[in-house]
């Protein structure tokens, strides 16, 4: 479903993306670790089309369509999602009215029809029952003054509201607390289906307890450098990325 | 206690990519309308100005207020633009009375080509296709040419009418009132108006009395070479309410055209008046070629105790706007309330902001400014509060945000404060921001294109202000603002 071969990309100037490769099968989970400043952040925003995220090589593919040729909001309507490591505050603008835009948006792109409000507000309460979020946080302004944990749980709703086909999760975890990582990952596993992929970005193992990951990878300086099964995560965990350095020399030399 | 405080920023943006250059815009009500005219020939002399009086069929008395306004005014010096770029104004290249050929008695012998402008601007002149609740004056150039629910409003006691009609018909009324709240020597705009003016609108809702609909005007200019010289007068006795909303368009042309307007309002004690501006001249071209020069003196006069008066005003069109809506707050514990958003793109500027004069006790005023910036525009806050020595226990809350939509516009922001009583509280708040790239890519990662994601950052940042504008206005206003920032990103 999703295939990026030898991708590279620069961020201002700066080579960060190495010739990276990855394949991702409909309904599967595959787990994204490495170290700090490996390139995991600008993986995600490269298949999301981020402004400044220049491709120089590689291709990426979404079934058929070439995802680099799509402008960000046409990706999103081709069922690409991103929860941000870092999600954005918008002033002023309410938190369900923005969902509302958002899905219509990428509904009218699809020629498909619009929600009015009632169907939307339906919808609303179905993925509630999914992904839970104060009502409260609905109706303020988006991400506007919402704690860490907030703001994460914010972008796991949107996803479940948006229903894409790939979800790209950067960190979700980080910043949640001990309940709520059991809820969002509960969240998550009722999302995941033989259609969904994700690929979920993270540097703690015990996330990978929650939701199980097919595969896991590790990404140090733009590339995958190993892969495995959800044990690599354990293995990682016991010894540090010091023993993928040891074992993927080549990767390791280039950070060193 | 007394304090004065300037405060500037000018913030040019450096490093958003996702808002670029400005392009095109849209402006839909820039056609002009084919209808026999009438007029003056451009010139301004007493003998144009008795000329003008004569046409209205005004009243000796009339004719003597206007000239001594004329003369007052040609001892005025031109006021300094500290801030605006504007070309020198020809008062002698204007012609000061234009009039459809045609004068109706009544909205059914309305020319069906006024008719059909009016339709077109989206406001029906027809009482049975109008907005419900809502009564129209409609003032084309310089006359009203009809004014809708006249018997409805006539049976609550309401009096809606042309200014002209007024002068005639209720000429007690605008004698006692006229000028009271902006003498015809209140500034050098204010007393051309005072000479030349043309038409407008009169409201005088008599006391108890709570006006049945929203009252609203209807301003067009449509022949070249002339100047709009509106004049209102809105009275609202004792304990009488009244909501008032007046739009504003005109065709595009290549040339400057002047709409230097004066309005005053008077609420006596426990009266409640609320004015509403949507303003949407013609802002000139994305060369900064054309486009109306809007200005306009505002001022309401809290006269009574208890008394309120709120402006809220939504700002788009215009090559330059020069007005500070007014609240004189003279009976003690009366109300004053500004609320403004002002857009600018391409070149236009605009230098708004209000005044509120605290005279009686208790006296409460807040002002909440918002002001958007896109392409090479400026935008500029400026206000005054004044609390007299014998204003205790006078309240003031001001809140003034800048929103820029790429790099090349300015935001200013000039608050005023001279407090003559120590009882007095006076809270100021600023703020400065732009449409960041990462709010931008949040959006366009959710599938909003990028002029949608501007508009709905832009009306979450307008909120406050639209919440106080009547209903089917805060949609008119918000889709307003859509159209104006058309072109802003690239
Ligand atoms: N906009 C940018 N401008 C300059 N450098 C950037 C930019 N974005 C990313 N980088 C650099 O690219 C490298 C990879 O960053 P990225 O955010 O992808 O790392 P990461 O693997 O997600 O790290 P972390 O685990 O800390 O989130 C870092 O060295 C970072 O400083
Ligand atoms: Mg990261």
């Amino acid at each position: 479903m999703l295939k990026i071969e030898n991708l590279h990309a620069r961020v201002e100037g700066k080579e960060i993306l190495k010739g990276l490769s990855l394949t991702v099968n409909p309904g599967e989970v595959h787990a994204i670790m490495g170290p700090n400043g490996a390139g995991k952040s600008t993986l995600g925003n490269v298949l999301c089309g981020r402004p400044g995220y220049e491709v120089t090589a590689g291709s990426v593919m979404l079934d058929d369509v070439n995802l680099l040729e799509l402008e960000p909001e046409a990706r999103a309507a081709a069922g690409v999602f991103l929860a941000l490591q870092y999600p954005v505050e918008i002033p002023g603008v309410n938190n369900t009215y923005f969902l509302r835009t958002a899905l219509n948006a990428q509904r009218k792109a699809r020629g498909e029809k619009e929600l009015d409000s009632m169907a939307f507000l339906k919808l609303v309460r179905e993925k509630l029952k999914v992904m839970q979020i104060s009502d409260e946080l609905l109706h303020r302004a988006v991400n506007e003054g919402f704690s860490g944990g907030e703001k994460k749980r914010n972008e796991t709703f949107q996803m479940a509201l948006l229903e894409p086909r790939l979800a790209i999760l950067d960190e979700t975890d980080s910043g949640l607390d001990i309940d709520a990582l059991k809820q969002v990952s509960a969240g998550v596993n009722a999302l995941r289906s033989p259609e969904r992929s994700f690929l979920v970005i993270t540097h703690y193992q015990r996330l990978l307890d929650y939701i199980e990951p097919d595969f896991v990878h590790v990404l140090a300086d733009g590339k995958i450098v190993e892969s495995g099964d959800k044990t690599l995560a354990l293995k990682l965990e016991e010894h540090g990325y010091a023993w993928v350095s040891e074992r993927a020399p080549q990767a390791a030399g280039a950070r060193a | 206690m007394s304090s004065e405080t300037t405060a500037s920023t000018n913030t040019a943006l450096r490093d958003n990519a996702e808002v670029a250059e400005a392009l095109g815009r849209h402006y839909s009500a820039g056609f002009v309308t084919e209808i026999e005219m009438t007029g003056l020939p451009p010139g301004l002399d007493e003998e144009t100005i008795r000329q003008l009086s004569a046409i209205k069929r005004e009243p000796e008395w009339m004719t003597e207020w206007r000239l001594k306004a004329y003369r007052h005014w040609l001892g005025m010096p031109q006021p300094d633009w500290a801030k605006l770029k504007m070309d020198a104004i020809d008062y002698q290249a204007i012609s000061y009375y234009a009039a459809p050929k045609k004068k109706p008695k009544s909205l059914d012998e309305v020319d069906p080509a006024l008719l059909e402008t009016y339709e077109k601007l989206g406001v029906p002149l027809h009482e049975r296709a109008a907005l419900a609740g809502v009564a129209v004056d409609a003032v084309f150039d310089s006359v009203s040419v009809g004014t809708t629910f006249r018997k409805q409003l006539a049976e609550a006691g309401v009096i809606f009418c042309s200014m002209s009609e007024a002068i005639r018909e209720h000429p007690e009324l605008v004698q006692q009132y006229l000028g009271s709240v902006v003498p015809p020597g209140d500034n050098f705009f204010a007393a051309l108006n005072s000479a030349v003016f043309s038409d407008g609108s009169f409201v005088f809702i008599p006391k108890g009395v709570r006006c049945p609909m929203e009252l609203s005007t209807y301003f067009r200019i449509n022949a070249q070479n002339t100047g709009q010289f509106e004049r209102t007068l809105i009275i609202a006795e004792e304990g009488a309410h009244v909501s008032y909303l007046e739009g504003c368009t005109a065709p595009k042309r290549d040339e400057n055209q002047l709409h230097a307007a004066v309005v005053e309002l008077v609420a006596l004690e426990r009266a409640q008046i609320k004015y509403s501006t949507v303003q949407n001249w013609y802002p000139g071209d994305e060369n900064g070629v054309g486009g109306i020069y809007n200005l306009v003196t505002k001022r309401g006069d809290c006269r009574g105790d208890d008394s309120k008066i709120s402006w809220t005003q939504v700002e788009t069109g215009s090559a330059i706007t020069w007005k500070y809506p007014s609240v004189v707050l003279r009976g003690d514990r009366s109300v004053g309330e500004f609320h403004s958003v002002a857009l600018t793109h391409h070149f236009q500027q605009a230098d708004t902001g209000t005044k509120m004069i605290h005279i009686g006790k208790d006296t409460k005023s807040k002002i909440v400014s918002k002001g958007i910036s896109a392409g090479k525009s400026n935008n500029s806050y400026r206000g005054l509060v004044k609390v007299e020595k014998g204003a205790s226990g006078a309240r003031n809350y001001t809140s003034c945000d800048s929103l820029l939509i790429g790099k090349q516009c300015g935001a200013h922001t000039f608050p005023y404060m001279e407090v003559k009583n120590p009882t007095a509280i006076v809270e100021h708040e600023a703020t400065t921001s732009k449409i960041s790239d990462d709010q931008m890519f949040y959006c366009r990662s959710r599938g909003i294109r990028e002029e949608d994601a501007v508009s709905m950052i832009v009306d979450g940042f307008c909120k406050q202000v639209f919440r106080e504008l009547p209903m089917e206005f805060a949609v008119e206003a918000k889709k307003l603002l859509e159209v104006s920032l058309e072109g802003a990103v690239g």
